[in-house]
């Protein structure tokens, strides 16, 4: 699914070197989690991945599905199929969350040679995902995020991200702001998209995501490096002793 | 103060061509527009009101330009339309006048009349303390444009609509509008007046009356236009206007506005969308409150790129006494590009001493974190620039009361932002 081989980034405008080479493999249906201390470069990772300008990329590939991913504009990695729910996601005064929602899903089905939804059918599937999600339809009238709670804003990504229906989720700190109930019912929201086509990357610092979304493998980014990759077991090592083991065991 | 000689000939080379009714029922008030202007002059780049924009192609003698062809804004409207080509009352375009249900006359026909106690007297009031001498100009020598008396409220909306078939009509439009008490009466106006105009509004608001103004202006290319309104505001009453403009090379759009009476209301709104370095668009707003309890807001948006320039100098002034005012200005500009550029002059005048006044403006260019979210959802680059765009500008059409008219301009809204975000 998702391919990574030795990615260099740096920043465009400063000589800021962030990742270092990073390789990672994940295959067609399969969780994995990445852990790391603050600053490490995970959510750099990410937005280079779906495409955000600022970064320069220096060595290195990404492909989804064997697809060059690195070389596309962001709408066209979101209409191959990669979604990444931000750790901070964007206000957007003025535009309406059901707009925002319509255009989204509407120009992936365009760019994808499929037909557009019509609007009642749409306004079905989204009041129908919206409710498992506890979004009420107050939240959906509203500008993108604005107002919205921190807690409001993560599940509206995860909203976003089942109306679209990506092949690969990232989902940088998806449970940060989160209370235990929504949490709860964020993974609840992310289990029910799992299926054998579509693959997770999920961003944490806490191994109680990842006691509801149960991942294949985790790996700790450091100093932008995956450092070390191992089973679930590796996320409870972290939680009992933090990183500076880890970070030992590398030096 | 006599005027400097090459002012005098600049002024008798503008009214040359011009001819001043010496008979009609506004007589009066057109000869003594005709003296003011001839101690006035024309205004000039130099003069402070005008330093953001040079009002020598609204002054000079000769015009030229482009018959546009404009679909109207508002025609799906159920409203009394009364169309103007090329600067003259088209009766046989027009809806029966007579059947309105309101006074409306062309002021072509007006004979004697309530307007005789008003035309010209706004007008002359907001001369004060600057010199509006492009208004003083349309008082002495329109010979057209539109009376409206209403005592109740009117059924439709009256809906001007210009037609511009010259490519080098120089047209001179005088409006004048009386709302007695209680009144309530919208306004629309759409399209092109000609090559050149010069309008002024006249709008007397009495006690308790509600008058809404809604207008577009473009999207031609060519237009050079100055507008003026000069309202009075009695007591309890409302005064909103809103204008959407795009394209034209220069647009000066003027309102002065006087609250007189107590717990009153007006806004003056708009929405510019300017492409291109012969663009200049400016609004220019003096407010004075003198009664107490009243609410004034000025709410301008505009987008501009390629080197056009937009303007706003926007004043609130209160007099004493005028206690617990609530005035609020905001203006605010996105620049599509670095040559693109907005120039703004916001003026408080406070001389009460328990009011709640606010202004700001801003310039900024589109959020690239916003930009690279709608993206990374999938929606094409220039899409989430036009939404963004759209949303910037939508915001003020929260200043139109009226739902359907507020639709049909958010509908030519997002027609003409096509072109600017393409
Ligand atoms: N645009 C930028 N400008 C300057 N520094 C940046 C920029 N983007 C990232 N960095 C720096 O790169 C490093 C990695 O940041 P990144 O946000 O990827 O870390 P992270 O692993 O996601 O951290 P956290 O766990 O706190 O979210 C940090 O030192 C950060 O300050
Ligand atoms: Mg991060």
């Amino acid at each position: 699914m998702l391919e990574i081989k030795n990615l260099h980034v740096k920043l465009e405008e400063e000589d800021k070197v962030i990742l270092k080479g990073v390789d990672l493999k994940i295959g067609a249906g399969e969780v994995h989690a990445i852990m790391g201390p603050n600053g490490s470069g995970k959510s750099t990772l990410s937005y280079v991945l779906a495409g955000r300008e600022g970064y320069e990329v220096t060595d290195g590939s990404a492909t989804l599905d064997d697809e060059e991913l690195l070389e596309m504009e962001p709408e066209e990695r979101a209409a191959a199929g990669l979604f990444l729910a931000f750790q901070y996601p964007v206000e957007i005064p003025g535009v309406g969350n059901m707009t925002f929602l319509r255009t989204a899903v509407n120009a992936q089905r365009k760019a994808r040679g499929e037909e557009e939804l019509s609007a009642g059918d749409f306004l079905k599937v989204v009041r129908e995902k919206a409710k498992t999600l506890k979004i009420d339809a107050d939240m959906l009238k509203r500008p993108v995020n604005v107002g919205f709670s921190g807690g409001e804003k993560k599940r509206n990504e995860i909203l976003q991200m089942a109306m679209l229906e990506p092949k690969m989720c990232i989902l940088d700190e998806t449970d940060s702001g989160l209370d235990v109930d929504a949490m709860k019912l964020v993974s609840e929201g992310v289990n029910a998209l799992r299926s054998e086509g579509r693959s997770f990357l999920v961003i944490t610092h806490y191994q109680r995501l990842l006691d509801h979304i149960k991942p294949d493998v985790v790996h700790i980014m450091a100093n932008g490096r995956i450092i070390k990759t191992g089973g679930p077991e590796l996320a409870l090592e972290v939680e009992n002793n933090g990183y500076a083991d880890l970070l030992d065991g590398v030096q | 103060m006599a005027l400097p000689q090459v002012k005098q000939d600049a002024l008798a080379a503008r009214i040359a061509g011009l001819s001043l009714d010496a008979k009609g029922w506004a007589a009066n008030a057109r000869a003594t527009a005709a003296e003011r202007l001839a101690a006035q002059g024309l205004p000039v780049r130099r003069d402070e009101y005008w330093r953001y924009t040079d009002p020598s192609s609204l002054t000079k003698p000769e015009v030229s330009g482009a018959a546009p062809d404009l679909a109207p804004s508002f025609a799906a409207l159920d409203a009394v339309k009364v169309v103007f080509t090329d600067g003259v009352f088209d009766a046989g375009a027009s809806d029966d006048l007579a059947a309105a249900g309101i006074e409306l006359l062309s002021q072509a026909d007006a004979d004697i009349h309530w307007a005789q106690g008003l035309y010209g007297q706004l007008e002359a009031r907001g001369q004060n303390p600057v010199e509006r001498p492009l208004a003083t100009l349309n008082t002495a020598y329109a010979r057209e444009g539109l009376l409206i008396r209403v005592t109740g409220k009117a059924a439709k909306p009256v809906s001007v609509i210009y037609n511009q078939k010259s490519a080098s009509s120089d047209v001179i439009l005088h409006y004048l509008v009386k709302l007695e008490a209680g009144a309530e009466l919208t306004l629309l106006e759409s399209g092109t007046p000609g090559a050149r105009f010069n309008t002024v509004l006249e709008v007397d608001v009495a006690s308790g009356a509600k008058f809404h103004h809604i207008r577009t202006q473009g999207p031609d290319a060519e237009r050079r236009g100055v507008t003026h309104i000069f309202a009075h505001i009695a007591d309890n009453a409302l005064f909103k206007s809103f204008t959407l403009t795009a394209g034209g090379r220069l647009t000066r759009n003027e309102a002065i506005l006087e609250i007189t009476g107590d717990d009153s209301v007006a806004h003056v709104a708009g929405t510019v969308m300017g492409d291109g370095k012969d663009f200049l668009q400016d609004d220019t707003i003096f407010i004075t409150h003198a009664s107490e309890r009243c609410e004034s807001r000025q709410v301008y948006r505009k987008v501009l790129k390629n080197g056009a320039t937009g303007v706003f100098q926007g004043k609130i002034l209160v007099k004493q006494g005028a206690q617990k005012t609530d005035g609020y200005q905001m203006s605010q500009s996105l620049l599509l590009d670095e040559d693109a550029q907005f120039l703004a002059k916001p003026e408080l005048e406070i001389y009460a001493d328990d009011v709640k006044c606010s202004h700001g403006s801003t310039s900024g260019a589109i959020d690239e974190t916003a930009l690279f979210y709608l993206q990374s959802r999938g929606v094409p680059k220039r899409r989430a620039q036009a939404l963004l765009v759209l949303a910037f500008l939508a915001g003020v059409l929260e200043e139109i009361e009226d739902e359907a008219i507020a639709a049909e301009v958010q509908a030519r809204l997002e027609d003409w932002l096509h072109g600017l975000t393409d």
